[in-house]
């Protein structure tokens, strides 16, 4: 049956007005209707992490918000804040610190991350492991996440 | 795994909230943390979503006199991040980094867990531990139910069909712990403690949060010998009532250091 319901949200600085099916969950509709493929499908019920996008200027689980649900909202994906070059430090140092290797969890493991930079503060290692305790890796054992993260978020003067 | 086709309406009022709520088969979605993946896997069928996000009325928090209010839709990361909360019901705001991660803290709600009543969440207990008092509306009035007689059973209260929880009133002062045991950061309770003043208070430890009134520390472990916690896939009961036993102690030495 058809639910569509006409939603209208920024997506990367870009408005999109769109009727969306209220079953749709937000990080199927970036990917799958936008085209927006860096955010990753994993779990999708909320605890790997890998769908991290951000709502209001805060991070939350792309499969666990209806895409409706975002009307009015500004989303900002992997996408976004990479050409914005808000990431390009972080992603530097995950480069330099071998911080991927298949690289699934990547978009979002650098989108929780980010959080913790933008927040100006230095963060022990305790806190950043706890920070991104919601982002599921299976190939690093995170150490060099957390030697890339801890690089960036209390090198930055 | 995606959800089936539901009808999704957005109330701008909680008079029309609460219309929308006595259709059949409607359900409340508030944070959607717990609601949207048991909808993506299909635990779970509404026919309409009724999506109380934009009353605001349901997002304050307010100080009166000895108790503090908390709305509803009050998100976990608003308490944890809120001065009041810190300062006037501590236990609280000791339990909130437990719950889940930040993502989820962002949208997770108050009432969304409370109502929810999952056994190893870590509200529920706080709310029976602080004796605190649930604001419940529907359509035609308003009613207050204390924490102890809103825990039903397992994910069962006393809410009833059409009905709302909008608010929820905590007192304020007194000494308080919390304390939860899980294998990583972040994940579901083996076994959880919230202590308020004389009362113990576990979660995990059965299907609704389990009681125990104790003037001293013998008197709470005689009564935690007679608990039988549920096993669950990587805990005996033995191991869970163990850990219980720990935690009872962890929280006793703790309330008993001068403030």
């Amino acid at each position: 049956m058809d639910h569509a319901v006409e939603t209208t949200l920024t997506v990367n600085g870009t408005p999109v007005t769109q009727r969306i099916e209220p079953r749709q969950h937000l990080v199927d509709f970036l990917r799958e209707e936008l085209g927006l493929t860096g955010s990753h499908v994993g779990c999708e019920h909320g605890v790997c992490g890998a769908c991290t996008v951000r709502v209001n200027g805060e991070i939350v689980r792309g499969c666990l918000m209806l895409a409706v649900q975002a009307n009015g909202c500004k989303v900002e994906t992997v996408e976004g804040l990479s050409d914005s070059k808000e990431l390009a430090v972080l992603q530097k140092a995950f480069h330099e610190k071998n911080a991927l290797q298949c690289g699934f969890c990547t978009p979002g493991m650098l989108m929780a991350a980010q959080d913790l930079v933008r927040s100006k503060q230095k963060y022990t290692r305790e806190e950043i492991r706890a920070h991104i305790s919601g982002n599921y890796c299976r190939c690093t054992g995170y150490q060099s996440i957390v030697d890339a993260i801890e690089e960036v978020v209390n090198g930055q003067g | 795994m995606k959800a089936a086709s539901f009808a999704y309406a957005k109330p701008g009022s909680l008079a029309e909230a609460l219309a929308l709520l006595k259709r059949p088969g409607a359900k409340v979605l508030a944070g959607g943390q717990s609601l949207i993946p048991s909808l993506n896997m299909r635990l779970s069928a509404p026919e309409l979503l009724v999506d109380i996000t934009g009353l605001s009325e349901l997002k304050t928090l307010s100080l009166n006199g000895n108790s503090l209010k908390i709305g509803a839709l009050v998100t976990h990361s608003q308490i944890e991040k809120s001065p009041e909360v810190r300062k006037h019901v501590s236990l609280l705001a000791q339990a909130v980094p437990h719950i889940a991660h930040a993502a989820i803290r962002n949208r997770g709600t108050l009432g969304g867990s409370l109502a929810l009543a999952d056994p190893l969440a870590e509200y529920p207990a706080c709310a029976v531990a602080l004796d605190a008092v649930f604001t419940i509306k529907n359509s035609k009035e308003e009613r207050k139910v204390k924490a102890t007689s809103f825990f039903k059973g397992l994910f069962e209260t006393d809410l009833k069909e059409g009905e709302l929880l909008t608010a929820v009133e905590f007192p304020t002062g007194g000494k308080s712990v919390f304390l939860e045991l899980t294998r990583r950061h972040g994940d579901y309770a083996i076994i959880g403690l919230a202590v308020h003043e004389s009362r113990f208070v576990f979660f995990g430890a059965g299907p609704t949060p389990v009681v125990i009134k104790a003037g001293s520390l013998a008197e709470a472990q005689a009564a935690l010998a007679k608990v039988e916690p549920p096993a669950d896939l990587y805990n005996t009961s033995k191991t869970k009532k163990h850990l219980a036993g720990v935690l009872l102690e962890r929280a006793w030495t703790t309330l008993s250091k001068p403030h």
